[in-house]
């Protein structure tokens, strides 16, 4: 059939300057770079360009430009260029359409509107250079009070504490299955966790052999496809979380297709090479809170209480009340994933029109654990669309205890936000299992930029924190008096909990 | 007189009332009662740290011949809030009498409330159906009061004890309530300078629940997520201010949780992580959970607070020392002061004189005058 789908980009080479090195032709996954003997010239097949800008960067003389087709449709306020396209798309294929990455709609991101708070006069702002600043984060269930034994002037901690985490940072990476990433992307965000002294979520598609060194700094994934699971596994893990759903993706199962399901992946996943790979949209033994329940304690039991269970939610319409009885089915640690976070592969119409923004989410599920007096007994971790130090900073203060990063740390390793990442080709080497193109992401330079990121951001929340005149991160916890609102509803404002600026 | 008083309460709808102040407190370590007279040399001498918008007292061993009765300190802004509070306090307590306090009509105070005081009990037909004991009782009606009744407000709750205080500097009201007139083992004295204008009768310190009184000189960053915390276990914030937040998370943790007051300091102004881990395993534990199951109430922000109790008084500073505090010791007497001059002024050959560091408590505690603790000075390298 013949395509009427309008190339999305332009690729433009500056002939003057092209050398014929031919490495864009080696870069590119897509095949959009070829050499034509005939002329002696570079060109390009421009509708296969996805905007990867791998060729870009890697042209040794800057000759590619790769810039939006500027042969566009008809205005059209209601039929935007996305919609007439994906029309045409389906037109020719009759199916779904796939995307990568988290929903890129325009709809409002709450970040962007609220600002933070800062000492002058009445106290003094604290300089995270000359003063401490503390940011360590503990994460797992705590007792509502503690109890002490006292005796002849010496007093003893009479209460234990459950098992949980220490993350020296709020900052911890978000679950990315080994399927959907490659062994390098896992090893590298593995060794960032040990460096920076926090935690990466294997994802739901095992633990490879390799990594078990890094476990302490791993919380390994149970997933409805229950792929890699084993009591090794569980056992290997600082932490367990049973994923639930994720934000780009709410209620949808996962599907890794069999070509890259490679002898390597089929082995960690304990499944025959070469086939589909495919989690079921619910956990078929968890058809409501009491069945999660028993799979909390069918872990805990499995792993003798020696772990914190976290469980994690795609945030969608009633959070609140889920969340809530999440805690009450044993959970230590509770994950909202937002509609901005991320996946490999997810329906296009899912991800750009299921769930509710992570800021409005962590507000209403804070609030909701603290009207029932159970806040303190659980540990929030907030997820999907993590930007910036200050995106954390105001995750925190509307009532999150630490954050997931996926994206960010992706992009921190190389990746460009091109959303191909269920083509299995990702030219940046990240979103594939192809081993000739996972060899572009080198784990030890990867690493190091995942962990120059955090650093970068630690940095940043101290300075903020020292802005507030505050010392230590529990007292930015839930602290919506830090926050104020810019251009929001009064119905926002009060979802949020926050108050208007110059209130 | 009475028709004078005009509501005044809580203005401009800020989060919280920020103030600077000057505290001092002083306890006759062996329970001798003593006059106004000192104290309120001592106070009034840091004039510079009041500008005249609150001033106020909190007065342990006044009311001897009561010492089994709650001592109700009410404060009306009208009638119809005495009409209102009264009605709670006639169907759920006993009460023994019932008088206003003395004031000075003629003082130069702007728009005076109305001060009343009950000495009452329980009534207990009532406190047997509710299966608590007579300070959670009074807790409660204390909090139905303050946030259910306009204009209301019981500003002091416990046994023999009072508080009294009001807008002015503290020789002001001292002079209104004719304190020169009573007699108690301990006061613990408030000099106000809040931003905000004017200043409201109830934002005055010290803020008391049951025999609970807190003095407080400071600014929390960290009052948002105090509140809520509190607020989880159950505790109305209705008088915004940082000295509430205090007094309640003094309530929830000695009293409720019965954590020993030595570690309620720790919870307050906790040690660094570095600190915590650099301890002896059974410690690390202790501190870390500490850390982990009440970082909601650690006070982050500059303060320094004299919280007093029967029979205690206890000094404190966050943990960057960020407002200072120095206490003396001569003979029977424990001063603790935001400024030394002060304690020099009345007593200026003292026995001892304690700078304590960040984060660290004093602690004065009556008939045992050993069990004056000063913490061992913790080193901090900072990083
Ligand atoms: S990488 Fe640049 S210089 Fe090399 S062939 Fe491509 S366009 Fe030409
Ligand atoms: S991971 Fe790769 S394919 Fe996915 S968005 Fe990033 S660059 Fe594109």
């Amino acid at each position: 059939m013949r395509t009427y789908l309008l190339p999305e980009y332009i690729v433009e080479r500056d002939d003057l300057k092209c050398t014929r090195c031919k490495i864009c032709i080696e870069q590119c996954t897509y095949g959009v770079h070829y050499y034509n003997a005939a002329k002696n010239i570079i060109e390009s097949r421009s509708e296969r360009c996805v905007n990867c800008l791998r060729c870009v960067l890697f042209c040794p003389v800057n000759a590619i430009t790769v810039r939006r087709n500027l042969n566009a449709y008809r205005e059209n306020y209601h039929w935007t260029y996305e919609f007439i396209a994906s029309i045409k798309r389906q037109a020719e294929l009759g199916s779904a359409l796939l995307s990568g990455m988290g929903c890129d709609r325009p709809y409002l991101t709450f970040w962007d509107k609220l600002l933070l708070n800062a000492c002058q006069v009445t106290n003094p702002p604290i300089d995270p250079i000359r003063e401490p600043i503390e940011i360590r984060t503990y994460l797992g269930r705590k007792p509502k009070i503690l109890e002490f034994k006292t005796g002849d002037g010496d007093i003893e901690l009479e209460t234990k504490i459950a098992p949980d985490l220490c993350a020296e940072t709020p900052i911890l990476f978000a679950a990315m299955s080994y399927g959907a990433v490659n062994l390098n992307v896992h090893e590298a965000l593995a060794r960032a966790a040990v460096e920076c002294g926090t935690y990466f979520n294997c994802g739901e598609g095992g633990l490879h052999p390799n990594l078990y060194k890094y476990s302490e700094h791993i919380i390994v994934q149970v997933a409805s496809g229950r792929f890699g699971v084993d009591l090794k596994y569980l056992n290997a893990g600082a932490a367990i979380e049973i994923k639930i759903g994720q934000g780009a993706k709410p209620g949808i199962g996962g599907h890794l297709p069999g070509e890259k399901v490679s002898k390597d992946i089929a082995a960690v996943r304990m499944i025959p090479a070469g086939t589909d790979a495919l989690s079921p949209a619910p956990h078929h033994d968890i058809y409501s809170i009491e069945d999660l329940r028993q799979l909390i304690y069918a872990l805990k039991e499995a792993t003798e209480y020696t772990k914190p269970v976290a469980v994690k939610i795609a945030a969608v319409h009633n959070s609140a009340a889920i969340a809530s009885g999440i805690a009450r089915a044993g959970a230590d640690i509770i994950v909202l994933d937002g509609v901005r976070g991320a996946t490999g592969a997810a329906p296009k119409i899912i991800r750009d029109n299921v769930g509710i923004p992570i800021e409005l989410a962590i507000a209403s599920v804070d609030q909701r654990l603290r009207e029932e007096g159970i806040r303190n007994e659980v540990s929030l971790i907030a997820s999907g669309g993590i930007r910036n130090s200050a995106d954390v900073v105001k995750a925190i203060a509307l009532g999150a205890d630490a954050v997931y990063i996926g994206t960010a740390a992706l992009i921190a390793m190389g990746c460009t936000l091109c959303q191909r990442c269920y083509t299995g080709k990702c030219s940046w080497g990240i979103a594939t299992t192809d081993p000739e193109i996972s060899k572009r992401l080198n784990p030890e330079d990867a690493y190091k930029r995942v962990v120059n990121l955090v650093r970068a951001w630690n940095i940043e929340i101290k300075e903020m924190l020292g802005a507030m005149g505050m010392d230590s991160i529990e007292s930015l916890r839930g602290n919506r008096e830090q926050l104020r609102g810019v251009g929001l509803t009064d119905r926002e404002l009060k979802i949020l909990g926050v108050k208007m600026a110059g209130e | 007189m009475y028709a004078k008083s005009k509501q005044i309460s809580h203005h401009h709808n800020d989060d919280k009332i920020f103030s600077s102040c000057a505290l001092f407190g002083m306890i006759n370590l062996t329970g001798v009662r003593f006059t106004s007279r000192e104290p309120l040399r001592a106070i009034s001498s840091m004039r510079e740290r009041g500008n005249g918008l609150g001033g106020g007292f909190a007065i342990y061993g006044i009311y001897p011949d009561f010492k089994d009765l709650y001592a109700f300190h009410a404060m009306y802004m009208n009638l119809k809030s005495k009409e209102r509070a009264e009605k709670i306090l006639m169907r759920d307590f006993r009460i023994l009498l019932s008088e206003e306090i003395p004031t000075k009509g003629s003082n130069k105070l702007p728009n005076p409330p109305i001060f009343w005081r009950y000495f009452l009990e329980p009534e207990p037909s009532k406190i047997k159906d509710e299966y608590v004991d007579s300070d959670e009782y009074v807790v409660k009606r204390v909090r139905k009061i303050n946030i259910g009744v306009k204009g209301a407000y019981i500003i002091s709750s416990g046994k023999n004890m009072g508080v009294f205080k009001g807008i002015g500097f503290p020789e002001d009201i001292a002079d209104f309530f004719y304190l020169d007139e009573y007699e108690g083992y301990m006061w613990v004295c408030h000099a106000r300078f809040p931003t905000n204008t004017p200043g409201w009768w109830g934002g005055a310190h010290p803020f008391n629940i049951l025999d609970w009184s807190v003095a407080h000189n400071g600014e929390l960053s960290s009052y948002g997520v105090n509140r809520r915390y509190l607020e989880m276990q159950g505790y109305k914030c209705t008088m915004w201010t940082d000295t509430e937040v205090l007094a309640y998370a003094f309530d929830l943790l000695a009293r409720r949780h019965r954590i020993p007051i030595k570690l309620i300091a720790k919870i307050l102004a906790p040690p660094y992580w570095e600190e915590i881990d650099s301890m002896e395993i059974k410690e690390r534990l202790m501190f870390t959970a500490l850390r982990k199951v009440y970082g909601s109430l650690m006070m982050n922000g500059p303060f320094s607070i004299i919280v007093a109790h029967h029979g205690e008084m206890i000094g404190l500073t966050d943990r960057k020392k960020l407002r200072p505090l120095t206490a003396g010791i001569k003979g029977d007497f424990l001063y603790i002061s935001s400024e030394e001059a002060a304690i020099r002024l009345i007593s200026p050959k003292l026995d001892k004189i304690i700078r304590p560091s960040g984060g660290e408590m004093i602690i004065g505690r009556i008939k045992s005058p050993q069990s004056l603790e000063v913490p061992p000075l913790i080193r901090r390298e900072h990083i």
